[in-house]
């Protein structure tokens, strides 16, 4: 983090495209999207299922399913490092050391035969070469840090004897154990109770204070987002198609997805039992994909055959404020 | 909604524990107490939301209503009736009237039937209509769930989230049922589809005259629906009131904090979090005096000998289970 120059970003993501192969032909997951992320800010990328959000994610820790999946082009610089070029080997140093991810599940992402110590242990071991008895010291201290009350006991557990928030802490401690630079969360609380997912929020903003680290926060909860996040990228059918600062996003909306997700959210304080906007149809599936405004078919707006067929440029409107500019859903 | 409200439901005392078994001879051994004395009213016609964590035997308590369970005690009784001791053949004239929506569209739809069949499946099973008429009656059905009259002979693999839950929707309409209970109907849908969902729900209770029981671990979402609402915490019910109340003056602890954890889609929003400390006790072991004094931040010492019961909070018809007053 020393390195970092100021207003370098930590991460800079280039015209990524992701491609599946499957039994119906390859598709494009990711279809070219460029994104930022400062030192030390929140970025939250959001979209509803199938957009393309975890397989972004997937792609920067180079956690591709193989042999499926693979990056067909865009580059993914981390501090200067293009990670797609990186080796198998470096990229192994970086993965879990400097770029940590937090994933969804925690009962899925941990090793059920495993004690939690062990599990944590092993990240000490993989990048800092320490002794047993060390890594240990320090999952425990880990564990402390993440807020598990009697860490030395509970380093000893099995991931079934804890509840489901305590499981989320250690997914969280193991993630942070080397003290990364970027964290990848994605949908880190969705399987938790909103009491749980406060506490979990709340650990994380002050470890964020504490280390310093870069977060990249993947959801598809807009509260989420307004209350964690620097940033937001909105993701749509594999592309990005509005990204701005989150008051101006909230305040401000310009793509026409953007305003249908957030006219579509009860809110507490809207009028009860009326109806609420919605967006009509739904996500299109990967091989129905068109190159040009993909929001247009269910923007509710007439498009043009052209602007079907030719992909919008992705402009910047103002200052940190970016949309994918189809005249029609931006109008 | 409420001008003459008429009791459609009412749930006095009601429990259900399960077994919990152990031992070479599995022996109960104990006992879960998912459901562990509920007194609910749903007065035809509105929408009661039902919140809770998981866990908190919400999902239990709607099967219960709709005697998908045997209640262990109380009494449940549907337009005056009783239908907690009911046998199976006695209950299917009620099964008639109570009807359920699951959460998960992929699972509770049976993948080797037709739409077409699974929703034919409930006429067939009270014997009414002819081949002809029940075809006509489903045709009806899809139309008013919005979904093409060609999905008769199509899979429900075939179709997305949204549309699985209009199926299920469907199927729970069929019988032309007064209570529908929906359990966690939206929570598995994308926003965008949810509100589709919300929006489809809503007109079918206008058109219909339906009385939901809407479960829900979304403030928001049951905010938006309800016209009532009843807070649930490990087996019990700890607050109650018209939705406008219990989001404007919460009284119990727990409703406070739950409605504070709520992130709230505005950037600009300063939130005043209450953090609740601690994981929900195991119903297994329940704590003594009130449920939820293992976590509440205003906890005194009566709190944990004596156990509170629901009693008036001020305003008619606002309940709660707590020992304090705020």
């Amino acid at each position: 983090m020393s390195t970092e120059t100021p207003s370098a970003s930590l991460l800079s993501i280039r015209d990524l495209c992701v491609e599946f192969d499957t039994d119906e032909g390859t598709v494009r997951a990711v279809d070219g999207i460029s994104l930022e992320i400062s030192a030390g800010r929140t970025l939250g990328i959001v979209g509803e299922s199938g957009c393309g959000k975890s397989v972004t994610a997937l792609s920067i820790m180079r956690l591709l399913p193989k042999p499926m999946g693979r990056i067909a082009s865009g580059e993914i610089k981390f501090d200067g490092t293009d990670l797609i070029k990186l080796p198998a080997e470096d990229m192994r140093t970086v993965r879990g050391n400097r770029i940590g991810m937090i994933f969804q599940e925690p009962m899925t992402a941990l090793n059920p035969v495993k004690k939690i110590g062990v599990q944590l242990s092993e990240v000490f071991f993989l990048h800092q070469t320490a002794s047993k008895e060390e890594a240990w010291k320090k999952s425990v201290e880990m564990l402390d840090k993440v807020g598990i009350p009697s860490p030395e006991i509970r380093a000893g557990e099995y991931p079934h004897q804890l509840s489901g928030g305590m499981r989320q802490r250690v997914v969280i401690a193991i993630a942070l154990a080397c003290g990364p630079e970027l964290v990848i969360a994605d949908e880190p609380t969705t399987a938790l109770d909103v009491t749980i997912q406060a506490q979990i929020l709340d650990l994380m903003k002050s470890l964020q204070r504490d280390l310093g680290m870069a977060v990249a926060l993947i959801t598809h909860d807009l509260g989420v987002i307004a209350e964690t996040c620097d940033e937001v990228c909105v993701m749509y059918a594999g592309r990005v198609v509005e990204r701005a600062p989150v008051k101006t996003l909230f305040a401000n909306p310009r793509h026409a997805y953007t305003q249908g997700l957030l006219a579509s959210i009860p809110r507490l304080d809207g009028q009860p039992k009326t109806h609420l906007r919605t967006i009509d149809g739904m996500v299109p599936a990967l091989k129905e994909l068109r190159p040009g405004c993909r929001f247009g078919p269910r923007s509710g707006r007439e498009h043009t055959e052209t602007q079907l067929e030719a992909r919008p440029e992705f402009i910047e409107i103002e200052t940190g404020h970016w949309i994918e500019a189809c005249p029609v859903c931006t109008e | 909604m409420s001008e003459k409200a008429t009791p459609i439901l009412e749930t006095t005392g009601l429990k259900l524990h399960f077994p919990v078994r152990g031992g070479i001879f599995q022996r109960a051994t104990n006992s879960c107490k998912a459901v562990d004395g509920v007194d609910l009213l749903i007065n035809s016609g509105e929408t009661l939301g039902l919140v809770g964590e998981s866990g908190c035997g919400k999902s239990t308590l709607g099967k219960t209503i709709a005697r998908l369970y045997k209640p262990t005690a109380g009494n449940i009784r549907f337009e005056g009736q009783e239908i907690g001791d009911l046998k199976r053949k006695e209950l299917q004239p009620f099964r008639r009237e109570i009807q359920m929506i699951f959460q998960d569209p992929y699972e509770s739809l049976n993948p080797r039937q037709t739409v077409g069949g699974i929703l034919e499946e409930p006429y067939v099973i009270h014997k009414l209509g002819t081949r002809e008429e029940r075809r006509k009656w489903v045709k009806e059905l899809l139309e008013k769930v919005g979904l093409p009259e060609s999905s008769i002979n199509r899979f429900p693999f075939e179709f997305s989230g949204g549309q699985r839950q209009r199926i299920g929707i469907a199927r729970a309409l069929a019988l032309k049922p007064k209570l529908i209970i929906c359990d966690e109907a939206v929570s598995a849908l994308d926003v965008s589809i949810q509100s589709q969902i919300l929006n489809l729900l809503l007109d079918l209770q206008k058109e219909l005259g339906l009385t939901y029981l809407f479960i829900s671990h979304d403030l928001a979402v049951v905010k938006h629906v309800s016209d009532r609402i009843a807070i649930m915490y490990l087996g019990r019910i700890v607050e109650t009131g018209d939705a406008e109340t219990i989001y404007q003056k919460p009284a119990h602890p727990y409703t406070q904090a739950l409605l504070t954890a709520i992130p709230v889609p505005d950037p600009e929003h300063i939130p005043s979090k209450q953090i609740l400390e601690g994981d929900v006790p195991s119903p297994i072991h329940p704590p003594d005096g009130c449920p939820f004094h293992t976590r509440c931040p205003h906890v005194e010492e009566r709190c944990r000998i004596e156990e509170p019961v629901l009693e008036n909070a001020g305003k008619k018809e606002h309940l709660k289970s707590c020992h304090l007053n705020f």
